[in-house]
């Protein structure tokens, strides 16, 4: 009986480091195509949906220097951007090393089959609780991203990917966050106007889609573009 | 006609009160502007802190369009106090002076007497909206810059881009003129009826701040008669800085929310200037002119 334990015992911690080590390989090698790109400037469009704003969409310009400097421009005008540590690109994820990644299953998005990886932080203090990868292992792209952080909820990042495929960038992101509710009292704003209905907004989910259009890569940044 | 117009704008700009309502402006505008270049962040991070929650926003929000729809937000509540002073005071300042009964003893009719003392009365509203656009709009936009204007609503946020703001200023001040109008044509009515000034410009300012009071106060059985009121109207300019979104949820560039709920607003502002109007002409065609 206490043989076949131990031995029980011995399997399954062998199979969690077996995956363990399968999910460190898979992003060493994921991270390693992502090492390709040094910076970039991107141009594209972003389209804001959140329930509490009417924004127009927008041209933008993404700058991204390693290892996790990363920024969003609006080409003129305010910019209205979630919250959050997590930005909306996948260096940023794998910059650090500081983490325990698990093999999580096999799932499929759009068609392709992605590997599931758990990554625990080993930073006791970071924001980020756990993040999910789904990644498609053939090409060596992150499809989909989840993230749970301590101060601002639950993100969601879908990726697609087109003609920069080779460099791990993104021709489409689609950005899922939770909303807080937004409420200013209608004696500050003046609105008197009692005909309008209200609307339910609590826990809606907000989305942010950015289009890039192209990339410029490897050509140096300045760091006062992250200013 | 025209003759006449000018002798009631020289008799309106020869009074010194006339200018009491620019200074008033010019000091109310300033007075904003000034406590916003100096403290208008605080007030931006109030405005902004449900939003600011979720979301960092980056971009030059206290711009001079944003500064420009408060200082609208503020003055078009009062402004029409100003206009009062001078529209309600037309006709009893004339009778108070015994100097309505000369001005009918000449070759003119009673109805050219009336629409020239209105369109004088018409006129100076509009230099006073004209010379607030000027102080309100381009002084702002000359002290604080222009960016996107984030219309900050009760319950959601309007981005109006900076290039699709300005026409929206345009109508706004046609709007805020209607409404400037209504105003003088009640002083003006109600100035028939007295022979000294004081009467009517009380008159028509108790019916301004019992009106506003009735639009603001939401209770339910003075819902039904709010649209009715010019006062619940007055503040349809604001309809302007709201505007249409697709089916994605993205702001329609030069779109408005609710075009036809401006244009009923407008309708109904109309209908009082016409009205009061046709009623200044008929009870001074029948008046009995004693002073």
């Amino acid at each position: 009986m206490k043989k076949s334990i131990i031995i029980i015992a011995a399997c399954v911690l062998y199979q969690l480091t077996a995956s363990a080590q399968d999910a460190n390989a898979l992003i060493k090698r994921v991270k390693a195509k992502l090492d390709k790109v040094n910076d970039y400037v991107a141009e594209g469009s972003m389209k804001t949906d959140v329930v509490f704003i009417k924004a127009p969409a927008g041209k933008i310009k993404v700058y991204y220097k390693r290892p996790d400097k990363f920024k969003i421009k609006r080409d003129r005008g305010i910019s209205i951007l979630p919250k959050g540590g997590i930005s909306f690109n996948n260096s940023s994820l794998l910059s650090t090393s500081n983490f325990t990644a698990i093999l999580a299953g096999e799932s499929i998005i759009d068609g392709t089959k992605v590997k599931l990886v758990k990554m625990l932080p080993g930073d006791e203090n970071s924001d980020v609780v756990l993040t999910t990868l789904f990644i498609d292992e053939a090409n060596l792209l992150i499809r989909k991203t989840n993230t749970t952080t301590r101060e601002n909820g639950t993100f969601e990042m879908e990726m697609k990917y087109g003609k920069y495929a080779e460099f791990g960038l993104p021709d489409k992101v689609i950005f899922a966050f939770n909303t807080k509710n937004y409420k200013i009292p209608k004696g500050v704003t003046m609105e008197f106007d009692t005909d309008e209905p209200a609307k339910t907004m609590k826990n809606k989910k907000g989305k942010v889609e950015i289009n890039y259009s192209s990339y410029t890569i490897n050509k140096g940044v300045a760091n006062s573009e992250f200013n | 006609m025209w003759q006449l117009l000018q002798i009631e704008l020289f008799k309106i700009f020869k009074r010194p009160r006339t200018y009491i309502s620019f200074g008033a402006v010019a000091a109310l505008v300033g007075i904003i502007q000034l406590g916003l270049k100096l403290d208008g962040n605080m007030y931006i991070e109030f405005m902004l802190r449900d939003l600011s929650a979720s979301f960092n926003i980056e971009g030059n929000i206290l711009n001079g369009y944003l500064v420009c729809y408060i200082i609208l937000q503020l003055l078009l509540v009062h402004v029409p106090l100003l206009i009062t002073l001078i529209a309600a005071d037309l006709i009893s300042g004339e009778a108070n002076m015994g100097t309505l009964r000369l001005l009918l003893t000449k070759p003119i009719s009673r109805t050219e007497i009336i629409l020239a003392k209105f369109f004088a009365a018409g006129v100076y509203t509009f230099m006073l909206l004209i010379f607030m656009a000027v102080l309100a709009l381009f002084l702002s936009m000359a002290i604080f810059g222009t960016d996107d204007m984030l219309n900050l609503k009760s319950g959601y946020v309007v981005q109006l881009k900076s290039t699709d703001v300005f026409w929206r200023y345009v109508c706004a001040f046609c709007f805020a003129a209607l409404a400037m109008l209504t105003v003088a044509s009640l002083g003006f009515f109600l100035s028939i009826f007295a022979d000294n000034s004081i009467g009517p410009i009380v008159a028509t300012m108790s019916i301004i701040v019992v009106f506003t009071i009735l639009s603001t106060l939401d209770i339910p059985i003075f819902n039904a008669i709010k649209p009715f009121l010019f006062t619940t109207q007055m503040i349809g300019w604001k309809g302007f800085f709201d505007v249409k979104v697709n089916d994605d949820n993205q702001a329609i560039i030069g779109s408005i929310q609710n075009p036809d709920r401006v244009l009923k607003a407008a309708g109904i502002l109309v209908f009082y200037i016409v009205g009061l109007l046709v009623a200044s002409i008929v009870v001074f065609k029948k008046k009995d002119i004693l002073s």
